[in-house]
């Protein structure tokens, strides 16, 4: 669910649409770093994946369904950088072709789904993944932690901007346990789709995935990839 | 960009309001919505104003209101919220039938409601007045960055060819007893997104090999 036009006042939407402005910036330079002169096609191409990922609900539980929101994910797919280009393109596609989110609250959609969620999911990952054996086997487990924590990071951001230009006058406390409780459930999803989706495209082409590079294969897996060839 | 890849919410017509060039569409909408946010919630009739600013927009476009309205549900997760505020908002309460709400509550709602529903119905009449192509176009007058211009373009070409490879992932599921709606299912469903996003990640490396063949040297030809 995106933050529409009104949710936050205006001089919080403002200072996040500055904010988004320059992530999306800085991302836009950094991104080449990962994928050179293949940014615009392969980028649009993981951006549309991640619209069609987003597409598939789960049941949460009370009648509720969630979808991915798939920061952590991107991440660990194709590099922080590209993954806030190809979040902050969908949500840019949702708000102006299908009105899904407003166009004064899309500042705050990419900082909460695009920014926090990138940021927060690769962090984790990358700080896990130092601390932890170089084998390609810890990559998707790590990835699920990293997705988790995301979505309650995201949480909380809202609860704090909501706490600074909330249109609505509820009390903090009780916000940010709804939202914090609720998040800690839909993470579960978030964590157990990141764990098999990374698992999955790590087995059949762990070259494309960013999160494993410089990760030590196992010989075995290599023995039978020369098999199938 | 290849015809035939319209969105779902483009309503093809010849309105003013489709031809008018995509930029000025842009601003206009953003300056709405600015406005409409800015304006304190207690000026209900200043509301009102702006619902029949858009309602002469929408008969000006010639765009069936039914169309509109029917899509207007991507709007119900928030109304549901905003409903719940009067019952959990702070400061002195009122009854209203029987049912005790908070005053300050109410007139929150009614903000919440009042904007966000104002925000997607300018949205929407965007949406179906203008074309893809022309959105990008007008965009780039705008002097957004140039690769992101470039990457939503490729997103919107290929949104479809991806969503629809996905469904017919899904409807082979399904013809195979997989509901991929159901948590039992779930390593069967991620597995599908793993493979779609190989698929869309090597459709990506073809498409920039054919570019490069015709001369792409990173900037798209006008």
């Amino acid at each position: 669910m995106h933050v529409p036009d009104g949710f936050l006042d205006a001089p919080t939407s403002v200072a996040t649409g500055a904010v988004a402005a320059i992530a999306v910036g800085v991302a836009l330079r950094k991104a080449k770093g990962e994928l050179d002169d293949r940014t615009a096609p392969l980028a649009g191409l993981v951006a549309a994946f991640v619209f069609a990922a987003q597409m598939i609900n789960f049941p949460v539980g009370a009648g509720t369904s969630g979808h991915l929101m798939g920061g952590a994910l991107a991440a660990v797919l194709v590099g922080p950088w590209t993954a806030v280009l190809c979040l902050s393109t969908v949500l840019l596609v949702q708000g102006l072709l299908m009105a899904d989110g407003g166009l004064t609250a899309l500042g705050t959609n990419i900082v909460l789904i695009g920014l926090v969620t990138t940021a927060v999911g690769w962090g984790v990952f990358a700080l896990l993944r130092a601390v932890l054996p170089k084998r390609i086997g810890v990559v998707a487990p790590v990835a699920a932690v990293a997705a988790y924590l995301s979505v309650p990071a995201a949480a909380l951001v809202f609860t704090g901007l909501f706490a600074v230009g909330g249109t609505a006058p509820v009390e903090n406390g009780a916000v940010l346990t709804a939202m914090l409780g609720w998040h800690l459930v839909i993470g579960l999803g978030e964590a157990a789709v990141t764990f098999v989706v990374v698992g999955a495209v790590v087995a059949a082409r762990p070259d494309l995935v960013h999160g494993a590079r410089g990760l030590r294969r196992p010989s075995r897996a290599t023995a039978a990839e020369e098999v199938t060839a | 960009m290849g015809s035939g890849h319209g969105h779902r919410l483009h309503y093809h017509g010849h309105s003013p309001l489709h031809r008018a060039p995509a930029h000025l569409k842009l601003v206009g909408l953003l300056g709405f919505a600015l406005v409409v946010v800015l304006t304190p919630r207690e000026w209900y009739a200043v509301y009102a104003g702006y619902l029949a600013v858009l309602l002469v927009a929408v008969r000006i476009s010639r765009v069936p209101p039914t169309y509109l309205l029917k899509r207007m549900v991507v709007e119900v997760p928030f109304v549901v919220f905003a409903v719940l505020v009067p019952f959990v908002a702070t400061g002195p309460r009122v009854d209203v039938l029987g049912l005790s709400l908070s005053e300050p509550g109410l007139v929150a709602a009614f903000g919440l409601l009042a904007k966000g529903t104002l925000g997607v119905l300018a949205s929407l009449l965007l949406a179906a007045t203008t074309e893809p192509a022309d959105l990008l176009a007008g965009l780039e007058r705008l002097h957004a960055p140039e690769l992101l211009v470039q990457i939503m373009g490729f997103m919107i070409r290929y949104l479809d060819v991806v969503t629809g490879e996905l469904g017919r992932m899904l409807v082979a599921m399904r013809s195979r007893g997989v509901d991929p709606r159901s948590p039992r299912h779930w390593p069967v469903l991620a597995r599908t997104l793993g493979a779609l996003f190989v698929r869309s990640f090597e459709r990506g490396e073809r498409v920039h090999l054919a570019m490069l063949s015709r001369g792409y040297t990173g900037r798209m030809p006008r």
